[in-house]
Parts: C-alpha cells; sequence; structure tokens
C-alpha cells in the first residue's frame, strides 16, 4: 500500500449564538451602552457590579440598582505579555479586578498601561469607553491608569 | 422610540473554533480512494468489523485495522432526521433528509444526505443507493457522493441492520 498524501485542512465550526440577556443585566448593558455603570444592592447592603439577579446570600431577586463611578482601584492583575487573536488588545495589556467607587466587589476588565511596571495593586483606574457603544461589555473599550 | 432610547434584551455572543485538521493515514487513505469514485474501508483482524470512513484501529478491540475492503454504494437507512430548519451558511435548503446509513458489508454507519425521495415515506431499514457527481468533480470529499436515493429493494429487518455482507441484500435472501 502507498503512503497516501497528507491531508490537510482549515475551517472553522461557529457557534452563532443570540442570547437573551434578562431584565438585570440587559439594565447593566443597557447602561453600558449609555456610558454609565450599574450595580445591584444585596441584601447585605453591598453593590455587586455587575448586578446579579439573585441575592448571593438569600437567593431572594434583586432590585435596587445603584450607579457607580467610572473610576476605581485594582484589586489583582495579571499581564498578558503577548495577547492572543481572541484578547481585547493587540499590544500587552492587564487582566484586572477592578473595584469601581461605590462598588463593593471587583469586576473582572483590561487595563492599558504603557509597561508592566506602571501596574501595582491600588492603583487608580478609570473607564476609556469604545469610540460606539451597543450594549456590550466591549463598550468599555478598557480602565486606564489614572494621571497617566 | 429610537432604537438607542430602548432597553437592552438580546446580545449576539458567537464563539467561533478554528481548527486545523489533518487527516491521519487511515482516513487519507479513503479520500485518496474516494477522490478515485472507490469506497475503501477497513477491517478489524479481531471481530472482523469493517469501519468506512475508517480511522485505523477497532473501537472495540483496540488493534489497528490495516486490511482494506473495497465496499459497494449502496446501503441501508439505520435511522434518520427530516431537517425543517435553515442551517446558517448551509446551501440546502429545508426540508431535507440526513440519514445514518450502513454500507453493504460495513459494521458502522455514517451521516450523508437523502433525495429523489419523499420526506415523509423515508423509513428505517430503507434501501438506498449513492448519486454520484460527475467525475471532473471529484475531490478529496464525501459529497463526492451528491446524496442516496432509494431503491427498488426490500426492507432490511432492524436486527439485520449493518450485517449485510458485501453483496448486499438481494445476495443476502
Ligand atoms: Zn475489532
Amino acid at each position: 500500500m502507498a503512503q497516501p498524501d497528507v491531508l490537510s485542512q482549515a475551517f472553522e465550526l461557529g457557534f452563532t449564538y443570540t442570547r437573551s440577556t434578562g431584565p438585570v443585566v440587559g439594565r447593566f448593558l443597557t447602561g453600558l451602552r449609555d456610558r454609565r455603570i450599574f450595580g445591584i444592592r444585596a441584601s447585605d447592603g453591598r453593590v455587586i457590579v455587575p448586578p446579579m439577579e439573585y441575592d448571593p446570600a438569600t437567593a431572594e431577586a434583586l432590585d435596587e440598582f445603584v450607579e457607580v463611578g467610572q473610576q476605581g482601584e485594582i484589586v489583582s492583575w495579571c499581564w498578558v505579555k503577548q495577547p492572543r487573536a481572541s484578547h481585547p488588545m493587540d499590544t500587552a495589556f492587564a487582566w484586572a479586578m477592578i473595584r469601581l467607587d461605590g462598588a463593593d466587589v471587583p469586576m473582572i476588565h483590561c487595563v492599558t498601561a504603557a509597561a508592566e511596571e506602571d501596574l501595582a495593586t491600588g492603583a487608580r483606574v478609570q473607564v476609556v469607553w469604545a469610540a460606539e457603544t451597543r450594549g456590550y461589555i466591549t463598550d468599555i473599550r478598557c480602565f486606564e491608569l489614572i494621571g497617566e | 422610540m429610537s432604537e438607542d432610547t430602548e432597553a437592552v434584551t438580546r446580545i449576539e455572543t458567537p464563539v467561533y473554533l478554528q481548527y486545523n485538521f489533518t487527516a491521519g493515514r487511515a482516513p487519507a487513505r479513503f479520500l485518496e480512494r474516494i477522490r478515485q469514485g472507490v469506497l475503501t474501508g477497513q477491517r478489524c483482524p479481531r471481530c472482523a468489523n469493517v469501519y468506512i470512513p475508517p480511522r485505523g484501529s477497532c473501537p472495540a478491540c483496540g488493534v489497528p485495522t490495516e486490511e482494506e475492503v473495497v465496499l459497494p454504494d449502496k446501503a441501508t437507512v439505520q435511522s434518520f432526521t427530516v431537517v425543517a430548519i435553515p442551517i446558517p451558511n448551509n446551501p440546502i435548503k429545508p426540508p431535507f433528509v440526513i440519514a445514518n446509513l450502513v454500507l453493504d458489508g460495513a459494521n458502522i454507519s455514517f451521516i450523508h444526505l437523502m433525495s429523489e425521495c419523499e420526506n415523509s415515506e423515508v423509513h428505517i431499514g430503507q434501501r438506498v443507493q449513492a448519486v454520484w457527481k460527475p467525475e471532473a468533480e471529484w475531490t478529496y470529499a464525501m459529497d463526492n457522493i451528491r446524496y442516496f436515493k432509494p431503491i427498488d429493494e426490500p426492507d432490511v429487518p432492524v436486527d439485520r441492520i449493518g450485517r449485510l455482507p458485501i453483496g448486499g441484500w438481494e445476495d443476502e435472501q
């Protein structure tokens, strides 16, 4: 039996999902489109961003939306030296847990900085909005260090 | 209200997975042969099951399958579904029939299209035969077979599906 040719082919498998947001996440995304950030108040008084539909302790439905600030501080972070195609930046950046002013829990997003050395836990950052906002988490283009 | 003042209720979240598929030795051999219009499976040296398309080993016995077996292009419907919902980027317009077919002499099914049939009359055990594309269009692909169409042969009982000899159902009777 002769050795067959090596056959190789690229192909792409696509799952073209459209997701229903529900009222709580929908409100959060609507806020982003309007360049505002909303959290929700939990039964223990904490403000959770992005908002949750149900209380983490009591499981009761939550509905008290609270607008939070567009600045905050880095709680923890991880520098990405070589971004991949699916990453939100094409140059080095950081994934960071960011606690926005007025919020009690951090949320994850990306932070742009000239160098890894510029980042620190506790560093202050602010939102950079996308040129066009459409109701997606990527409406927040990234966070940038304040005072750069 | 303008679109921009309505609340967001849905978001598009597609997932795209990019593969680079390299056929192993057995699938490459299968594809090379189907380019010539020949259906080639492999027989397990231990349990004698014939697999098409071959993967190079027997999933039941875990041994290499090196013996090639040329199979005819007649098959039996093992199961099927009538697709009524359009699939994005699929040029085939519904309703159409997708079937699990077992070639005569093979012991495992593959999926292909059925056509030239009444969708409502397709049934398990139905006998079908390949309708090939013109030879000039043959390439390294299972869709050198355009589809399978029903043929005038008696149905195969459920317990005989996937157990017919290479000679086919008429041979068996
Ligand atoms: Zn076997």
